[in-house]
């Protein structure tokens, strides 16, 4: 059974047997990933552009590495961010994308809808790579990867996401696709950085971080920016640390074995103390190939739908 | 020239004019009869055949940016007019956000001479302050003399209340009313109402309370003060019960909506489309809910397009980077008569207080009269047309509205005003 649409736009209204079988097929790569050729023809003769107007290194070397394993011509496409303020380069950028005749294009950009505006002018099968503070499909289904592979299911699982819940793309993408696989969600962080009305998406709010450790299977605990835009939501780094900062203290304390998700690279001693962050090591690593793995198998099923 | 007007109904409500199968001859766009007139009694006279049709007094639009001086790509005195007068209207009041802003009395001088020939008689609003920028009051006296009915800093609000207060006292020895975008600029900068919406499309927030502070600030000031002021645009639940308020008690506060705020919601920003981006945003079904009520039981005034102008390449942009603003003189009409008269929101009567009588009011200006010896200055409307509003067609220089293909039912079919008369997308001199 094919995917149900020709895009990946966010995780917003996709059903669960597309999400069912992106994280399947996701498996079936992980094995190719093990294997000593890494490399499937799948996608030979595709063309597959990376737009990316932030600098993401780590995004970006995830799709390039799940195109070239899948065979795809990839082409790059990095955008300064100085050159984007004003919008004029991009119209430039998209007209010139056009004229290539992409198959697909994966595209990262500061400004929220930036892949739904590309669905209008582009014939070419588009990748949410991340749009602002609004989705952030790919890694939201890495995650639902990795705890599935941890805890070998979604259903029923009590998960919470922790930090800056307001301004991360890749809460909401978690929260969509959480809840479509029947997980049970709520989030943590300090009141400025919950957004007014995130009830409304059948999501339970927690102020203090003790409860949410208490009350979840899972914490799925966003990265803090520590530029001073983000600063201006939270009294001081200290403050952070002290109140939502996920410390072994804190694990011990609630005494249970609880799944630490972390998109990486940590801030050790803010998000998660460096003792907790050492132990997670193994499964940071692990989600780099598990994120190859989930972006291959998003491209390889958009790629081969016609 | 003479004209006849065959087979009108006329309905004036400040006149308590409501007849129907009335004839009307002009001469030379002046009234010179008004009843049953025989058509051989009269040699050489243009008939236009009204039946079912109605004839009220020329609608106004309080709240226009035409984008001259400054920026004659997006529009220009000449084809705002044009635009306003396709849209039913026989008067205008330009806002003072040009480039530079209407802050003197030369450029006001130089709008009423670029529009001195024109069907639409164009009104102009000075800047409160120098250049928009809420440090020092504009030369009210010397703007007023030229010509300007109002001040504002629209685009923004005064930006402190001290300002404000000098701008109220100053402007009171005229009489003329502070017109306010209320936004507080400390909440500003959001691309979108703060709701459950904002959050699910990741755009950045403005509350609806960055509005309702400052319509309090200006109402209280208006009230310590004894000045006028005029809440432009009004878009949230409670700016609407502040005001209803505030006119109990007798403050000399007034107010417009916008069409586009009380036809859409912030739900329709799904689609990130940017000619659904304005300043105020769309709000919520309650926000509209109590704006109905404002406009039923006259806590709003008026309504007044805040057309907009913007070019194509600048609309065309991600949704947060994208300007503000739409166009609206040509939709006006449709959509008061669509969502307000034909849902029985209000009554025609109402509808004509609200887009000719009350903006010039407002205004100090004069409200054109129905009678024998007074120059025609008529809006001609079609009440039950059903048409599809085609942006293609649209008389502005710039395209960026949300209501293109549209059905609307009701519609401005021609204007007279300055012996001129405009019908089937013609000018015609009477
Ligand atoms: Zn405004
Ligand atoms: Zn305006």
């Amino acid at each position: 059974m094919p995917l149900s649409s020709r895009h990946l736009l966010g995780l917003q209204g996709v059903p669960k047997e597309d999400i069912q079988l992106i994280l399947d097929t996701a498996s079936t790569f992980r094995e190719v990933l093990e294997r000593p050729i890494k490399r499937v023809p799948t996608l030979q003769g595709k063309t597959i552009v990376n737009l990316f107007y932030e600098n993401s290194t780590r995004t970006r070397i995830s799709f390039e590495l799940a195109e070239k394993r899948l065979s795809a011509d990839s082409i790059n496409f990095a955008v300064s961010a100085s050159s984007v303020s004003k919008g004029e380069s991009f119209k430039d950028t998209i007209k010139n994308i056009e004229a290539m005749k992409v198959d697909m294009v994966v595209v990262r950009h500061s400004a929220a809808g930036t892949p739904l505006y590309l669905t209008n002018i582009s014939d070419a099968n588009i990748i949410n790579a991340g749009d602002g503070i609004h989705e952030h499909p790919t890694q939201g289904l890495l995650d639902m990867y990795s705890i599935r592979e941890k805890l070998r299911k979604i259903e029923g699982l009590k998960v919470c996401i922790v930090g800056d819940v307001a301004h991360s793309r890749v809460a909401l993408s978690n929260i969509y696709g959480l809840k479509t696989m029947g997980a049970d969600v709520s989030v943590c962080g300090p009141s400025t950085m919950i957004p007014r009305n995130i009830e409304d998406l059948g999501v339970k709010v927690i102020y203090n971080i003790d409860e949410a450790i208490q009350e979840n299977d899972v914490l799925n605990v966003l990265r803090i920016q520590l530029e001073r835009k983000a600063r201006e939501y939270f009294p001081s780094i200290r403050e952070y640390a002290k109140y939502f900062g996920i410390t072994e203290e804190r694990l011990e304390k609630n005494g249970k074995d609880i799944l630490i998700l972390h998109p990486g690279p940590i801030n050790r001693g803010v998000e998660i103390s460096s003792g907790v962050a050492d132990g997670l090591h193994q499964i940071i690593l692990k989600q780099v190939t598990n994120g190859v793995a989930i972006r291959m198998a998003v491209l390889y099923l958009l790629g081969t739908l016609n | 020239m003479k004209v006849i007007l065959k087979n009108v109904s006329l309905f004036h409500p400040a006149q308590k004019i409501d007849e129907k199968g009335i004839d009307i001859l002009l001469t030379d766009g002046v009234i010179s009869k008004i009843g049953k007139i025989k058509a051989e009694e009269i040699s050489g006279a243009k008939i236009f055949d009204l039946t079912n049709k109605h004839i009220v007094p020329g609608f106004f639009d309080m709240h226009v940016h035409l984008r001259e001086p400054g920026r004659e790509d997006e529009e220009t005195v000449i084809t705002g007019c044009n635009a306003a007068a396709n849209g039913g209207f026989t008067g205008i009041a330009c806002m003072p956000n040009t480039e530079p802003a209407i802050d003197s009395a030369e450029i006001v001088t130089f709008i009423k001479e670029k529009s001195k020939d024109h069907l639409v008689d164009v009104e102009v609003i000075g800047a409160a302050t120098l250049d928009r920028k809420g440090e020092y009051i504009s030369p009210m006296a010397e703007l007023y003399e030229a010509g300007a009915v109002g001040f504002s800093d629209d685009g923004v609000a005064i930006k402190t209340a001290g300002i404000l207060k000098r701008a109220f006292e100053y402007s009171k020895m005229y009489n003329v009313p502070i017109i306010e975008h209320c936004e507080d600029e400390t909440l500003a900068g959001g691309a979108m109402n703060e709701g459950i919406n904002s959050t699910m499309l990741g755009l950045p927030p403005i509350p609806s309370v960055a509005e309702e502070l400052i319509v309090i600030r200006d109402i209280m000031l208006a009230e310590y003060t004894g000045g006028k002021i005029h809440i432009a645009h009004i878009s949230t639940k409670k700016s609407v019960e502040m005001v209803r308020e505030a006119k109990r008690k007798g403050i000399a506060v007034t107010s417009e909506v916008t069409p586009h705020h009380f036809t859409l919601i912030d739900d329709s920003l799904k689609s990130y489309d940017t000619n659904l981006k304005m300043n105020p945003p769309l709000r919520t079904r309650a926000d509209i809910d109590e704006i109905l009520l404002g406009l039923q039981d006259g806590t709003i005034d008026c309504i007044s397009s805040d057309h907009a102008p913007h070019s194509a390449e600048e609309k065309e942009a991600e949704f947060e980077h994208a300007p503000n603003g739409i166009t609206g003189l040509e939709t006006q009409v449709g959509l008061a008569l669509t969502e307000l008269y034909h849902k029985k929101v209000i009554t025609l009567e109402q509808l004509i207080e609200k887009m000719a009588i009350n903006p010039r009011k407002i205004l100090n200006l004069p409200v054109p009269s129905i009678e024998v010896g007074q120059i025609a200055n008529f809006t001609i409307l079609d009440l039950n047309e059903i048409f599809t509003f085609d942006i293609s067609k649209s008389k502005s220089k710039s395209k960026n509205s949300p209501f293109d293909k549209r059905l609307l039912t009701g519609r401005a079919i021609g204007v007279i005003n300055n012996c001129k008369l405009f019908y089937q997308d013609e000018f015609l001199i009477l």
